[in-house]
């Protein structure tokens, strides 16, 4: 069934055009936007056969995502074809309606493309076969009509009504959401044609209200009901040929049109009749009232939209199968009189430049056939004979003469429904009279208005004549169509209706009559009423709606700024209250701490060590201030950290530690350098005291972890190192060749994000205006003098002995103790002494310091050495090695890895140099500016 | 042994941990430091310890485990790594802002340190 998918996606296709030919004036991109929809149209048309005679239902379905239950699946059926016959119809209309409408200096392009963009949505919604696929394009209608409501972005109404009822149709779509997934759990799928059969399942779940509140609450939002009606009249602000399409036709049918396809599966409770029809009641008679006393042509129609829509509501919610047939018969009403008379009020207001009905008056003088296309379509919404509507409202007359479900007050649904169709009268009335008729005012005669171009009225024209024809001819004009697209709302048997002219008298036709004559009179004696209505205390909804808004804004800005604000002490406590919390529990769940496994034997050197390290770290803490002092509590810690690698047989460990403490040691004096001490308290002492319980907890249950951990056996993975060290790796050394070999990628991306640190730093250190201390914090001068004679001397004699032994313990590193990482930091410490002892400037007067390229060369060598191994079919950084016998050295291994390790040793090197000088340099910079 | 490097790591945690909350930047890199040293034997320390047994082939009959040895021995490289970075940042943040306060915004309270 392609033509089906050609039907909804067309529109959508076709979405794109209009902005593509933009540029070739505005008759080619009316043209190319309504080809595509007179095409989906004729195929529309097409399948009338078999949908509307034959009563076949159309589906296709491609899957989309079938874990999720969404089905990109349509189906045809008699309610679909009516609404897509309104949709592509109606939309044609509005397209050629909207050519001439459209300012010249208006994007026509933006504005088709939107139009079809949102065509294609209403035909998703009224096609769709699966519940989920239905929300998806629910929601495209949402977000398609926000964009053609706000179309006039420069004007602060349009963009505050477009984002009002993007609110309300969108948290409405939300619900919705919520409400079809409730059903299609409870269903066990989300195939419409399931759950329309399934009414009864539904029904009986316990979850029904829930189900049934939710999805009103998309029904109501979208189709402007009590109370979420404030919307639409805002979304006035729309160009008129938006208002005529979206806001009589489609987008706000959409609600009804889900009442319509939810019927069989909802409909039928007392729950659902009392929500339904009481809203769609005080919808009514309130759109009603409110539509008499606007002054703006639009705002009245918007009015009385709400109203017409709340006559639809509440014939589905008075759950007879003549009212739901009713009420499908007033959808097409609504739609093509409704359409005809936003058409109008544009053409007025095209012509005159107002909308304002106190600005208007005896316009049949300049207007005439406009005056009689207008005076038809009204008298069609006022419910007068041999008009459409009036066939409708005799219909919802009978059956609100009908209801006996409000016991005592059966009375009052119909009284309540003749005074809405007075009410109707009324304002019909007064569109007509008060615009046409009666003098013309001074600033409208001297402008003279006249008809619009020939081509803007066809639309109206056509409109208004469907509206006769549908008037007398019912059975032939729609009879067809109002079967098929009834017996899909019910689901089944049609009940017995008669769509005739004239039935005799009876009580519906009294009804008319009240209402056309007491709505004649309300119109004759209207100004006392607009005086009661002038002194009427309104709520503002716009402006309640407006407060909420800003309400929920600010209280999320607030809620923000309480959570984010700023201060990175607070995150870090946060971030540590829970291990805290988690250590806590732990201790006190955990009794056995201390394992069965054999304590390592204790020797009186290691307690000292231990002592002193502890005192170290107290005194580093609570020395801060005297800084100095804290960095030689710090040098303290991290010597007695690597005696105790040493001792826990660890050498590798052990060497790595002691050179990485020369060059902290170096960091942090250069940091005390630069960064100020102010030496006084500045913490709470709340934060102190929450820092104190943050850090013990951690640091004992840290503590507790480590000595649980190492109390009790555990499995190793280890002896398959041990075993392949040398048969696997050719050294005998496992750390080296654990890092070097067996987990070489680790290490390749360990010495990449050395580099990529160190060059960061040095970005960050980049043009960076730093003021030179001149002054440490107890006032006493930095000194300038150059490093002692005695220093330099001796580091420079160091110099070499320091790179052979580097060199060594590169070599010897898959054998012995060493490797690339000690050997590169040995190499790096003597370099540093040369900084330290001799100056910046004497040094890179010596030694190629652009250690940039260095660090790339070291990472580049390490990566290529694990490459080379690729081309020989063996997977990245497979090493191998190879026993040579040197003449005087005797047996001498070349391993690959080896090279793998020179790359890490040169990467160390250059880091730890760019980082260092780059630090070091900032200070010769700085006392080079000052001087 | 064991109870001697719990303790040590519990104590070099929690002056680190205490430290690193400070709102100035300087002790806070001197905080991670302390943090890295017990983050270090922590890790160190999961290998179980061994006394004159290094992980070198043929030296002795029993060997510790090489695999935490492997992983601490570049983790304090990269740390060194860490410290230096975060004291290029403290040290940018003071030259932009004229201030050492770790949130890294310019206070006008603190003008008055800049010399």
């Amino acid at each position: 069934m392609s033509v089906l998918f050609a039907i909804v996606l067309l529109p959508l296709v076709a979405a794109l055009l209009p902005r593509l030919v933009q540029s070739m004036g505005r008759p080619t991109v009316a043209i190319v936007t309504a080809l595509p929809v007179l095409l989906a149209l004729l195929l529309l048309l097409g399948t009338a056969p078999s949908v509307l005679v034959d009563g076949e239902l159309l589906q296709a379905a491609v899957p989309w995502l079938p874990q999720a239950g969404l089905v990109l699946a349509f189906r045809l059926d008699g309610l679909a074809w009516l609404f897509a016959l309104l949709i592509l119809g109606i939309g044609l209309l509005v397209i050629v309606y909207g050519h001439y409408y459209l300012d010249k200096s208006d994007s026509g392009g933006r504005f088709f493309s939107l139009l079809l963009l949102f065509m294609s949505a209403m035909l998703g919604v009224v096609c769709s076969d699966n519940l989920l696929l239905l929300v998806v394009f629910w929601e495209l209608t949402s977000i398609s009509s926000f964009l053609l409501i706000g179309y006039w972005s420069g004007q602060a109404a349009a963009r505050k009504g477009a984002r009002m009822a993007l609110t309300l149709t969108g948290a409405g779509g939300l619900a919705l959401l919520a409400g079809v997934i409730l059903i299609g759990q409870t269903v066990g799928s989300y195939d419409l044609g399931t759950v329309l059969a399934s009414g009864e399942l539904i029904r009986s779940d316990a979850l029904y209200p829930l189900m049934l509140v939710l999805v009103l609450l998309g029904v109501f939002t979208k189709s402007a009901q009590f109370p979420f009606h404030f919307w639409l009249p805002h979304a006035m602000s729309a160009p008129t040929p938006v208002s005529a399409y979206l806001h009589s036709a489609t987008m706000v049918k959409a609600g009804v049109f889900l009442l319509a396809r939810f019927y069989p599966a909802l409909a039928g409770t007392d729950l659902w009749f009392v929500l339904v029809s009481s809203i769609g009641l005080v919808t009514l008679l309130l759109g009603a009232w409110m539509a008499l006393f606007r002054h703006d042509l639009k705002g009245l129609l918007a009015y009385s939209t709400i109203s017409h829509l709340g006559l639809i509501t509440l014939l589905f919610g008075l759950s007879t199968r003549l009212a739901a047939v009713a009420a499908v018969f007033h959808v097409i009403n609504h739609a093509t009189f409704k359409a005809s008379l936003f058409m109008a009020a544009g053409i007025i207001d095209h012509e005159t430049g107002t909308r304002d009905i106190r600005k208007l008056g005896g316009l049949r003088r300049y207007l005439p056939h406009t005056m009689a296309l207008a005076t038809v379509a009204s008298m069609a919404m006022a419910g007068v004979p041999l008009l459409n509507g009036f066939l409708s409202k005799e219909m919802f007359f009978a059956e609100a003469a009908d209801t006996p479900l409000y016991g005592s007050l059966n009375w009052l649904v119909p009284a309540l429904a003749t005074i809405a169709g007075m009410l109707s009268v009324a304002y019909s009335l007064r569109f007509i009279h008060d615009v046409f008729f009666g003098p013309v005012p001074a600033a409208l005669a001297a402008h003279a208005p006249h008809e619009p171009r020939r081509l803007m009225r066809v639309p109206v024209e056509i409109l208004v004549m469907l509206c006769l024809a549908v008037g007398v001819f019912p059975a032939v004009v729609v009879g067809p169509l109002l079967a098929a697209a009834a017996t899909a709302t019910l689901g089944g048997e049609l009940p017995e209706y008669s769509l005739a002219i004239w039935h005799g008298f009876n009580v519906p036709l009294l009804m008319s009559l009240l209402a056309l004559t007491g709505g004649v009179a309300i119109y004759v004696w209207r100004a006392p009423l607009f005086a009661l209505q002038r002194r009427w205390p309104r709520p503002h909804a716009p402006a309640i709606f407006e407060q909420a808004v800003q309400l929920l804004v600010a209280g999320a800005g607030r809620f923000v700024r309480f959570v984010d604000n700023g201060a990175l002490q607070r995150y870090v406590s946060w971030l540590m209250l829970p291990v805290a919390l988690i250590m806590l529990a732990a201790i006190a769940s955990r009794p056995d701490w201390l394992g069965e496994h054999a304590l390592t034997p204790v020797d009186g050197l290691s307690i000292l060590a231990t002592i002193v390290a502890v005192l170290a770290a107290l005194a580093t803490v609570v020395l801060r201030r005297q800084r100095l002092v804290a960095l030689l509590m710090i040098s303290v810690v991290g010597l007695i950290v690597s005696l105790a690698f040493l001792r826990l047989s660890a050498p590798d460990l052990a060497l790595t530690q002691l050179s990485v403490e020369v060059v902290t040691v170096l960091l942090l004096m250069l940091a005390m350098y630069f960064l100020p001490n102010r030496g006084v308290i500045e913490s709470t002492w709340w934060d102190r005291s929450r820092d104190l319980f943050l850090s013990l907890s951690i640091g004992v249950g840290v503590g507790l972890l480590a000595l649980f951990a190492m109390t009790h056996p555990g499995a190793t993975i280890s002896t398959f190192f041990i075993d392949n060290s040398i048969p696997g790796g050719g050294g005998a050394n496992v750390v080296n060749v654990i890092l070097v070999d067996f987990r070489g990628f680790d290490t390749l991306g360990e010495i990449t994000v050395l580099a990529i640190a160190a060059a960061g730093i040095y970005a960050l250190l980049e043009n960076l205006g730093l003021c030179l201390p001149i002054y440490d914090s107890e006032g006493r001068p930095w000194a300038k003098d150059r490093s002692p004679l005695v220093l330099q001397m001796i580091s420079r004699a160091v110099l070499p002995i320091a790179l052979l032994v580097a060199m060594y313990i590169l070599v010897r590193g898959h054998n012995m103790p060493g490797g690339g990482f000690i050997a590169g930091l040995i190499t790096a410490v003597a370099l540093v002494l040369q900084y330290v002892a001799s100056g910046v400037h004497w040094v890179h007067a010596r030694v190629p310091h652009n250690y940039h390229p260095l660090v790339a060369f070291g990472v580049l060598l390490a990566a290529l050495t694990g490459l080379a191994s690729l081309p020989l079919g063996y997977p990245f950084l497979t090493s191998t090695f190879e026993y040579i016998y040197w003449p005087v050295v005797g047996k001498f291994e070349l391993a690959s890895a080896m090279l793998f390790d020179l790359g890490v040793y040169i990467t160390v090197v250059g880091a730890t140099l760019l980082i260092l000088a780059r630090l070091g340099k900032l200070s010769v910079a700085e006392q080079e500016e000052s001087n | 042994m064991e109870i001697l490097l719990a303790i040590m790591i519990a104590v070099l945690t929690s002056c680190g941990i205490y430290l690193i909350l400070r709102l100035r930047t300087f002790p806070v890199v001197v905080g991670l430091t302390l943090l890295s040293y017990a983050v270090n034997l922590f890790l160190f320390a999961m290998g179980r310890l061994t006394l004159n047994a290094p992980a070198v082939i043929g030296a002795t009959d029993h060997y510790s485990d090489p695999l935490p040895q492997a992983l601490v021995l570049t983790a304090i490289v990269i740390g060194f790594a860490m410290t230096a970075f975060l004291m290029a940042l403290a040290l940018r943040a003071w030259g932009e802002f004229g201030n050492d306060h770790v949130d890294g915004t310019a206070m006008p309270d603190d003008g008055d340190d800049r010399r």
